[in-house]
C-alpha cells in the first residue's frame, strides 16, 4: 500500500483542478434555516477537513451533496458539470459516496451483496453468479488492504470492518469524492490508524475526501484544507497550515472559548444518587458514581464506552446482573422509567426523536405525559391548569413556540430539548440524567441549554448527570468529570481539566 | 403575540383536538346531507332517518373500539368474529334459558375474553397485532360456525323480552343510536379527560418514549384489545335483538368496514393522531354514502367500488398533509 505525505498531494500537478464545487447552498426546514449561503469546494486528491459545532449543517450540506435533500437555492458543479437534478443514484453515478456514521448497510445480507448491491455480477442467463460476486468482493477489499470474508452477513461485524465495507462498497464504484461522517467516533487507534492508511492510498489515486469529525487532531494530521460551518453558514476555508487549533476552535463557536459556557459557582449538597457495583455483560463492568445536589457531573468516553447504557440502567430502562442504587440515601429498587419518575429520576434521552418525544403531539401533551396526576385526578383532568403549567414552563424555559398546542414536531431542536428539560421539571424529577443534550441543537441555543441547566442547578439544587461526546461541554459545565472505557469508569477528573487529559482514559496506550 | 389573537386561536384548535382535520370532515358530511336531500326526496324521511341512525350506530359502535386500537398504531381484524361469536352465545344462553341480565352480563365478558387473548398474544407474545389479530378472526369465526353447528340459533319465545335492544326506541330514537351515543361519550370524555386516554396516544405516537415516560406500554395496548372485544359484544346483543336469531356468520368483514370508518375519519393508522369525533363522523359519511346510493337504486357492486375508492382518497388526504407538514 502506498502512502503519500500531505505536501507531496498539494504539490502534485497529477490532480488539478476542483472536483466538487458548492456554490451559495440554501436549506431550510420548518423553524430552522439549516443553510444559508453555504460555498465550499473540494480539489481532486484532497481530503478536506470539514468541521463544525454540531447543528453547525455539516450533516445537511452533505444530505444535499448526496442528493438526499434537495436545497432550496444555489447550486452543485461536479466536475465542472453543473448538477441539475441531484438525486441519490444520479449522485452516486457521478463518483460521490456519503458514507453516515449510521451505516447504511442491510445487516442480514453478506459483504459481497452489500458492497455490490443492485449490481450484482450474473451469468448469461440473469442469475447471480455467486462465485464472481465473492471474487470481487475479494479484490475490491484486498485492494484496500481489507481482509474480510465476503461471505459474512454485515450484521456479524465489528463497527470498524463494516466502515472498511463501505469503503470498499465507495471505492469499486469508482467514487470519486467519498464523504466520511464522523469515521473516527467508532474506531480505536490501532484501527484508525488503517483507516487513514486507506484514505491515503485512494488519495493517492485521485480521490477526494471530506472528512467530518470532531476531532482537531485527526483533521491536522490528514487534512490539506479545512472548511469551518458555523449556524448554518461558511465560516472560513483554508489551506491547513494558516490553522491553528485555537483559530479553528474559534471560528467553530464564533466566540473566544471561556465565554462560551455560564460562569458556574458550583456548591454540591449532600449525595442524591449513589449507584454501586453496576454490570451488566461487557456493555458495564462495576460502574460507582455518586451525584450531588446542586452539582453536574459529566460522563464522557469513546462510543460504544457504555455511557449511554448506563444511564439507561440507573433509570431502569435495561436491566443490569448486579449493582445497587440508593437515592437521598435509601437503597432503591429501580425496575422501570415508571418508578425512576415516581422517584424523581429524569431521564433525558440521546436521541429526541426516536426515545424522547411524541413528535406528533403537541408540545404540551409532551411535557406533561410524565406526570399527570398534577393536573387533577386520573379520571378528570383539569386541562385548564395543565395549560396553565405548561405555558408557565414555556415562559420559564424561554421555549420558541408560538403555543402550547404546536406540534412539537415542528420546533427546533434546542426548543425540543428544552420542552424535554420541561418534562423532567413537570415530573418534579429533582434529578436529571440527560444524554448528549446539545445534540442537534443550534449553536444560539445550545449556550442556551448550558444556561438553563446551570440555573436549575444552581437555584432549584437540581443535580444532573450529563453523557456528551463533545468534550469542550464536558469541560466547560462539569463539576466532575467521568471517563467510562469497554464499560468500566476509568477515570474521575476535576473540573478544568483538559480535553487531553480526558482522552488519554478514554482511549488505550 | 397579542392575548386576543391566542385566545381565538386556542379556541379554534380546542375543536380540533378529536378532530385532525379540523373542520373540513363535517363540511363533506353536510354536503353529502344537502346533495341527498336532492338527490331523493325521501331522504328526510323519518323512517329513513332512522334507518341511516340505526347504521351509524351499529358501524360505530364497534369502530370505537377500532379507533382506541388504531390509536395505538394496532390493528383489530377479529371483531367481526367476536361478534360472530358473542351472537351465536347470546341466543344459545336465551334458549337454554338464561335470564336477561345474565346473557347480557355473560356475552360482555366473552366479548372482554376474547380481546384479552388478543392482547396477550400481542403484549406477552410479541406477535404483530395484525397476526394475531388475523388468527383470531379465523379461530373466533370457526368457534361461532362450531357452537351454532352451522346454522342460525333461533331466540324463539324470547324474542318479546329481547327485542327492546335493538328494535326498541326512546324519546324518538332507536335504542342502538343512544347506546351508540352514551358510548362515543363515554369513549370521548376517556381520550380528553383521563390519564388512560393521554396514555393511548403516546403508546401510538411513540412505545419507546412512552415507556421512558413512566408509561405501562403493555398494559396500554393490552386493555385496547379488551375495550374492542366488550364494543363487539355489545353489537352482537343489538344484532341478535336486531334478528331475533344468533347468526354465526354475522358481522363478517365489519372489521374492514370499521377501519375504514377510523381511517375516513382522520385516525392515522401510524398510531397516536385522531379521535372519537372523526370516527363518528365518518361512519356518517360511509352511512348516508350507501344510503343515497341505495336510494338511487346503484348496484351494491358499484357501491363497494365507491366506497374503496373513498377509502383511499381519504388515506391520499391524509398522506399528503403529512408531506405538507413536513416540507
Amino acid at each position: 500500500m502506498s502512502s503519500i505525505s500531505i505536501d507531496e498531494t498539494t504539490r502534485d500537478p497529477a490532480f488539478p483542478g476542483v472536483f466538487l464545487r458548492m456554490d451559495s447552498i440554501e436549506k431550510s426546514f420548518p423553524g430552522v434555516k439549516a443553510l444559508q449561503g453555504v460555498s465550499f469546494s473540494v480539489a481532486r486528491g484532497e481530503v478536506h477537513g470539514l468541521v463544525g459545532e454540531n447543528g453547525a449543517g455539516k450533516s445537511t450540506l452533505m444530505k444535499v451533496l448526496a442528493g438526499a435533500y434537495h436545497a432550496n437555492g444555489g447550486q452543485m458543479e461536479l466536475n465542472g458539470e453543473i448538477i441539475t437534478a441531484p438525486t441519490p443514484a444520479a449522485m452516486i453515478e457521478r463518483g460521490v459516496a456519503v458514507i453516515y456514521q449510521e451505516f447504511a448497510q442491510a445487516d442480514h445480507l453478506s459483504v459481497a451483496e452489500n458492497i455490490f448491491m443492485n449490481r450484482l455480477p450474473r451469468n448469461q442467463f440473469g442469475q447471480i453468479n455467486w462465485a464472481v460476486a465473492a471474487r470481487d468482493a475479494e479484490t475490491a477489499m484486498s485492494r484496500l488492504g481489507f481482509n474480510i470474508d465476503p461471505r459474512r452477513t454485515v450484521g456479524s461485524l465489528s463497527v470498524a470492518q463494516r466502515q472498511m465495507v463501505e469503503i470498499a462498497r465507495a471505492s469499486s464504484r469508482n467514487a470519486q469524492l467519498i464523504v466520511l461522517d464522523e469515521p473516527s467516533a467508532v474506531l480505536g487507534d490501532n484501527e484508525l490508524e488503517k483507516l487513514f492508511a486507506t484514505i491515503r492510498s485512494l488519495q493517492a489515486e485521485g480521490v477526494a475526501f471530506i472528512y467530518i469529525s470532531h476531532r482537531l487532531k485527526e483533521i491536522f494530521e490528514l487534512c490539506q484544507r479545512a472548511t469551518v460551518l458555523r449556524d448554518g453558514r461558511m465560516v472560513s476555508s483554508r489551506p491547513i497550515e494558516e490553522w491553528t487549533p485555537d483559530t479553528l476552535i474559534q471560528s467553530m463557536v464564533g466566540r473566544p472559548i471561556a465565554d462560551y459556557f455560564p460562569k458556574r459557582n458550583a456548591q454540591p449538597g449532600e449525595e442524591v444518587l449513589g449507584v454501586s457495583g453496576f454490570s451488566r455483560g461487557k456493555a458495564l463492568r462495576n460502574v460507582s458514581l455518586t451525584l450531588r445536589r446542586g452539582e453536574i457531573v459529566g460522563i464522557c468516553g469513546l462510543a460504544g464506552a457504555g455511557r449511554s447504557e448506563l444511564l439507561r440502567a440507573i433509570v431502569g430502562r435495561d436491566p443490569v446482573d448486579a449493582g445497587e442504587i440508593s437515592l437521598h440515601g435509601r437503597k432503591q429498587d429501580i425496575a422501570s422509567p415508571r418508578k425512576a419518575i415516581q422517584l424523581g429520576l429524569g431521564f433525558a434521552p440521546e436521541d429526541r426523536k426516536t426515545e424522547g418525544l411524541f413528535l406528533s403531539q403537541s408540545v404540551k401533551f409532551n411535557v406533561t405525559i410524565s406526570k399527570l396526576g398534577r393536573f387533577g385526578s386520573p379520571a378528570k383532568l383539569n386541562l385548564g391548569k395543565e395549560r396553565g403549567a405548561v405555558r408557565d414552563y414555556v415562559r420559564q424555559l424561554r421555549v420558541k413556540t408560538p403555543e402550547v398546542d404546536t406540534k412539537i414536531g415542528t420546533l427546533s431542536g434546542g426548543n425540543q430539548q428544552k420542552c424535554v428539560i420541561a418534562k423532567q421539571l413537570n415530573a418534579q424529577c429533582d434529578i436529571l440524567l440527560i444524554d448528549e443534550p446539545t445534540r442537534g441543537v443550534d449553536v444560539g441555543a445550545r449556550r442556551e441549554i448550558y444556561e438553563l441547566l446551570v440555573d436549575l442547578v444552581e437555584r432549584e439544587g437540581l443535580a444532573v448527570l450529563m453523557v456528551s461526546s463533545e468534550l469542550p461541554e464536558i469541560i466547560g459545565m462539569c463539576d466532575r468529570i467521568l471517563v467510562m472505557r469497554e464499560g468500566e469508569i476509568s477515570a474521575e477528573l476535576p473540573r478544568g481539566s483538559s480535553e487531553e487529559e480526558i482522552m488519554k482514559h478514554a482511549t488505550f496506550h | 403575540m397579542a392575548a386576543p389573537d391566542r385566545m381565538t386561536e386556542t379556541a379554534g384548535r380546542k375543536f380540533c383536538i378529536g378532530l385532525p382535520r379540523g373542520a373540513g370532515l363535517v363540511w363533506v358530511l353536510i354536503g353529502l346531507c344537502i346533495l341527498a336531500t336532492f338527490l331523493s326526496p325521501s331522504f328526510l324521511n323519518p323512517v329513513n332517518v332512522t334507518n341511516v341512525l340505526r347504521q351509524v350506530a351499529l358501524f360505530g359502535i364497534v369502530s370505537v373500539g377500532m379507533t382506541f386500537v388504531i390509536l395505538t398504531k394496532g390493528i383489530d381484524l377479529s371483531v367481526g368474529s367476536i361478534l360472530g361469536v358473542c351472537s351465536v352465545t347470546t341466543a344459545l344462553l336465551l334458549v337454554a334459558g338464561w335470564t336477561m341480565p345474565a346473557v347480557v352480563a355473560a356475552v360482555l365478558v366473552i366479548g372482554v375474553l376474547m380481546g384479552a387473548v388478543n392482547g396477550l398474544g400481542i403484549t406477552l407474545g410479541g406477535i404483530p397485532p395484525f397476526i394475531m389479530t388475523l388468527g383470531m378472526m379465523v379461530m373466533g369465526r370457526g368457534l361461532a360456525l362450531t357452537l351454532a353447528n352451522g346454522q342460525p340459533v333461533s331466540i324463539g319465545g324470547r324474542a318479546d323480552e329481547f327485542m327492546w335492544l335493538g328494535r326498541g326506541a326512546a324519546l324518538g330514537l332507536p335504542v342502538p343510536v343512544w347506546i351508540f351515543a352514551i358510548v362515543a361519550g363515554v369513549a370521548i370524555y376517556v381520550l380528553r379527560y383521563t390519564t388512560y386516554g393521554r396514555q393511548i396516544y403516546a403508546v401510538g405516537s411513540n412505545a419507546e418514549a412512552a415507556h421512558l415516560s413512566g408509561i405501562n406500554v403493555g398494559l396500554v395496548t393490552f386493555s385496547v384489545y379488551m375495550i374492542s372485544g366488550f364494543l363487539a359484544s355489545l353489537t352482537a346483543l343489538i344484532f341478535v335483538s336486531r334478528l331475533t336469531v344468533g347468526e354465526p356468520t354475522a358481522g363478517t368483514g365489519i372489521e374492514l368496514e370499521a377501519i375504514a370508518i377510523t381511517v375516513i375519519g382522520g385516525t392515522s393508522l401510524f398510531g397516536g393522531e385522531g379521535g372519537i369525533l372523526g370516527t363518528i363522523i365518518g361512519a356518517g359519511i360511509l352511512a348516508i354514502l350507501a344510503n343515497i346510493m341505495n336510494l338511487l337504486g346503484i348496484s351494491p357492486f358499484t357501491q363497494q367500488i365507491v366506497k374503496g375508492a373513498i377509502i383511499i382518497g381519504a388515506a391520499l388526504y391524509e398522506m399528503l398533509g403529512k408531506r405538507r407538514s413536513r416540507h
